[in-house]
């Protein structure tokens, strides 16, 4: 008899541990050599906690309750349990803090690519440093590892939650359209965002301003593209590219990104997605969130980046397949 | 274009073929070779892999093709697919009804007697959205092929299907009763093709916009 698991659960077995050992070894080298310490917190949180930082818990899927009959939740994401840790125990403590973790997350699952309820993330979380600067350390850390992890065509998308919405409101939309706009530039339905933007009786410039954004991504000359109220917003991008190519980083790995949208609400600047072209999903993610630690009761500026190990692993895979 | 760009593009088979092949041959790919030969499936010269319209946004999200072609029917009904929309294509339109045998009140009636409605349909998760959203029981029933028949011998009290012209809903004595959407062939772009190789999917876009078939909203 074959004993069945949940879908998107696995077990691993040495050969493939102990690539991932490898892998998440490397990972942590390269996080130690810059200062960060590693830290374990549990799996399981009370889920009122979690919603402090994030009404929908990063997605928590799978609750239980205790003797006392408080909801428990399994963690969804890295963060928001570092926001709190850091309220607890870190409440007079000298900054910046720079911490680290290996572990699993969990998430509910659709049919597609790359899903699992479980997953291995490596993240960092760099508290106490204000943009610029703490997000071209923490961009500059992540491709500095994944080179050490044996990776070789890794790119960073960098771009910023805070450009959209401003150019939502520069544009005058109305409040309950914003969300729509929103949703549509984040599952990249152009023909859909197209279709509203003309629906809303701007004038063509403005029409512009908000289409604009979506085709916007390459090197650093699509900064040059940027006009009116997107190129003072670019500014911030344009100070992390240089901060990280001043630090000896790898610059050219990096891919502006004016449409980029990640699913946390929690992000408030910059906001990264990391890439390689052996696979065809991003192999992690992060941003800035200065207002989360607040929520917990030490308001610090933030922000960081968790890659998805398994994820990470197959573009080592699938680069060294295509050779 | 598509190859030498270093794209591939998944083009559909079915009733989105021609017209796909169509808009090949006016971005300059040599398309005889598919054209001609109905049993192959890749054609690595040209940059293409043909394959059902349903399994086109599977092949993008995965990044085994740069972008493809399919219907917005295909995308409503794979909504957690992970594909960037690119471009209305305006071809291949069509649209998702409510059909029905011809009578008073199709839906109403079994609605107040049974408290819900059967419908038969290729599309479980846009008929499920659809009634959900206008407040209505359905319990769905998920056939593969001739969805028309179920109505018509007592499967279900309608069907959730797509029609162009209507003329198969008519020639089995059904009738559109709700409109559900539109559907034409869109454009899909793997999210991180169309970061990493964003010059060529830009090119790819505009070329398509400048042969003056694409839907202007």
């Amino acid at each position: 008899v074959i004993h069945p698991l949940p879908t998107g659960t696995r077990d691993v077995l040495p050969d493939e541990a102990r690539e991932l050992r490898l892998l998440t070894d490397r990972l942590r080298g390269v996080f130690e050599a810059n200062g960060y310490g590693e830290v374990q917190t549990p799996a399981l949180e009370y889920e009122d906690v979690l919603r402090r930082g994030d009404d929908r818990a990063a997605g928590a899927a799978f609750r239980l309750f205790d003797d006392q009959g408080r909801v428990l939740v399994l963690r969804a994401d890295g963060t928001i349990p570092i926001a709190r840790l850091v309220a607890n125990r870190y409440a007079d403590a000298p900054l910046p803090l720079r911490l680290d973790y290996f572990a699993h997350a969990y998430r509910a699952i659709e049919r597609g690519a790359a899903q699992e309820r479980e997953f291995l993330q490596a993240g960092l979380e760099l508290i106490g440093a204000p943009a610029p600067e703490g997000d071209a350390e923490v961009v500059a850390v992540v491709l500095e590892a994944l080179t050490a992890a044996g990776l070789r065509r890794h790119r960073i998308g960098l771009g910023d939650a805070s450009i959209y919405p401003m150019l939502l409101a520069q544009a005058g939309v109305p409040d309950a359209e914003r969300a729509t706009l929103l949703d549509h530039l984040a599952r990249r339905d152009l023909p859909a965002l197209e279709t509203d933007v003309h629906r809303l009786g701007l004038s063509p410039a403005t029409r512009e301003m908000l289409l604009a954004p979506t085709s916007l991504r390459g090197g650093p000359e699509v900064l040059e593209r940027a006009t009116g109220p997107l190129a003072i917003a670019i500014e911030n991008l344009r100070q992390i590219h240089e901060l990280i190519a001043d630090r000896g980083g790898d610059a050219d790995r990096l891919i502006f990104d004016l449409g980029l949208v990640r699913d946390m609400s929690y992000y408030t600047g910059a906001v990264f997605e990391v890439y390689d072209p052996a696979v065809g999903y991003a192999l992690g993610g992060g941003g800035r969130y200065d207002d989360l630690c607040g929520r917990f009761g030490r308001s610090l500026p933030a922000c960081g980046l968790a890659l998805d190990v398994q994820r990470v692993h197959m573009a080592q895979l699938e680069e060294e397949r295509l050779g | 274009m598509i190859a030498d760009a270093g794209l591939t593009i998944a083009v559909p088979r079915g009733a989105l073929f021609r017209e796909t092949l169509d808009l090949l041959d006016g971005l300059g790919v040599d398309t005889s070779e598919i054209r001609g030969n109905d049993r192959k499936l890749v054609f690595p010269d040209v940059g293409v892999v043909t394959m059902r319209p349903s399994d086109v946004p599977t092949y993008v999200e995965h990044g085994a093709a740069d972008v493809g072609v399919t219907g917005k029917d295909v995308l409503l009904e794979q909504a957690q697919r992970r594909v960037y929309e690119l471009l209305d294509l305006g071809f291949g339109y069509c649209r998702m009804v409510v059909a029905a045998r011809a009578g008073d009140d199709p839906l109403g009636e079994p609605l107040r007697r049974r408290g819900l409605v059967r419908i038969a349909t290729k599309y479980p998760r846009i008929a499920t959205t659809y009634f959900t959203g206008t407040g209505r029981q359905a319990e769905i029933v998920e056939v593969k092929g001739s969805v028309e028949i179920a109505p018509l011998i007592g499967l279900t009290d309608a069907i959730v299907d797509l029609t162009a012209t209507g003329t198969t809903l008519a020639e089995n004595n059904l009738v559109e009763v709700e409109q559900i959407a539109d559907a034409t062939a869109r454009l899909i772009a793997n999210p991180v093709s169309h970061k990493l190789k964003a010059a060529a999917v830009d090119a790819l876009v505009e070329r398509i916009r400048g042969l003056d078939i694409v839907a202007r909203p």
